[in-house]
């Protein structure tokens, strides 16, 4: 070792081999963020920018079930409670509620710019394969975070949604008895569409992102195509 | 990481400062949901949410001296979204018309409502026989201590008690 003085730059420098000696912390990184990538233009950000949202939806999501309660009797007063009541309440469900209209819309521009770079095809049938179930997952999100508010919008909107499923045949009406958990939209609907929402959803799409992730770090991204390919 | 800095057809500046507002955008975002999200989480437990209020019974003329007035009172009691209705009765006892003492109707005991008794001269709690004097004093049964006061002060002859937070 050299004889330097040590100052606090120095310090952390050497926390930092520390602990990348340790955990391999360079490697991930050179890994992760500090991959080789083709020349590509902006189209080619539309996941990260998903992701980000993803992460924000997450937070604020955690951070709103602090206070509301998916109960008939209490989910509509603890939101207006969120609302009008709790320090910038207001801003952490605008962000969630914004959030989740721009990450459908990210989802979905994403999904074209994969389908017409024609990324979708081999090695990466699987990404995109992750990623139609991602688009699903997102979409069971919006569906059931849509009730959760307990309004006459939020009420009537599950109600029409539901019925969809009641229209397969043969089985369509016990189906939608098993989605409503019972006739009509109420207390058992409400609390199983919350948990479907904060939990099932949540690690389903974590599971997939991670399995989604890990196959675009291993095989790359794809280039543009182009004009004569 | 600094041994990426100058790959080979890229100035070295290029990547340092795409680095820098990649770090500027994202901690910007993390204060903007951070920052609010501390007041979001401490709010409720730096706010009383039941403040303690002055409550006015009614004019001091009204109270005849050695015979308690009984006065109902109800009040709003918030718990978050919860809205919920204390009710009680206060009753107000004065001996020489200038000087009240406001008593609780909450029994001490196993907070029963009591009542004023005349027959038995005193405030009666129906659940256990226990029986309390003029002056809120246990005079027969279980109660272990004397009927609880309100803090009372009189303005412009109103009788007002003090409903605590």
């Amino acid at each position: 070792m050299a004889e330097t003085p040590i100052t606090e730059p120095g310090r952390l420098q050497a926390m930092l081999e520390w602990l990348d000696e340790r955990a391999g912390l360079r490697t991930i990184w050179k890994t992760v963020f500090a991959r080789t990538v083709p020349r590509t233009n902006w189209f080619y950000t539309l996941g990260s920018a998903t992701l980000i949202l993803g992460m924000l939806q997450g937070i604020t999501g955690m951070l709103l079930t602090i206070y509301y309660v998916p109960t008939p009797d209490h989910a509509y007063d603890s939101i207006q409670y969120i609302m009008n009541e709790v320090a910038f309440g207001w801003l952490i469900r605008g962000l969630h509620h914004w959030g989740a209209t721009l990450l459908i819309i990210t989802v979905f521009l994403h999904m074209l710019r994969t389908f017409y770079m024609g990324a979708y095809k081999y090695p990466r049938e699987l990404t995109w394969l992750t990623g139609a179930l991602l688009l699903l997952i997102a979409l069971v999100f919006g569906f059931s975070g849509y009730l959760l508010p307990w309004n006459q919008k939020a009420y009537w909107a599950s109600s029409v949604g539901t019925s969809i499923v009641g229209a397969v045949p043969g089985i369509g009406p016990l189906l939608l008895r098993i989605v409503r958990g019972g006739e009509e939209i109420g207390a058992v609907t409400l609390a199983r569409f919350y948990s479907l929402h904060i939990w099932w959803m949540p690690l389903a799409a974590l599971l997939l992102i991670g399995v989604h992730l890990y196959l675009v770090i291993r095989i790359g991204i794809t280039a543009p195509p182009e004009r004569d390919e | 990481m600094s041994n990426l800095a100058s790959s080979p057809g890229e100035k070295p500046g290029r990547r340092t400062f795409l680095s820098g507002i990649i770090g500027l955008v994202i901690s910007t975002v993390a204060t903007l949901v951070g920052l609010p999200a501390i007041g979001y989480i401490v709010s409720p437990g730096l706010k009383r949410q039941n403040p303690e209020k002055w409550l006015t019974l009614g004019p001091l003329t009204s109270l005849t001296p050695g015979v308690p007035t009984g006065f109902p009172f109800s009040r709003k009691i918030k718990d978050g979204w919860v809205e919920s209705t204390q009710t009680g009765v206060a009753y107000a006892v004065t001996h020489d018309g200038q000087n009240v003492k406001v008593f609780s109707n909450v029994c001490t005991h196993l907070s029963c409502r009591v009542t004023w008794n005349e027959e038995r001269g005193g405030f009666f709690c129906p659940c256990h026989d226990g029986l309390f004097g003029l002056d809120g004093q246990v005079l027969a049964g279980p109660p272990p201590r004397p009927l609880d006061q309100f803090q009372v002060k009189v303005e412009n002859g109103q009788i007002q008690i003090l409903l605590e937070a």
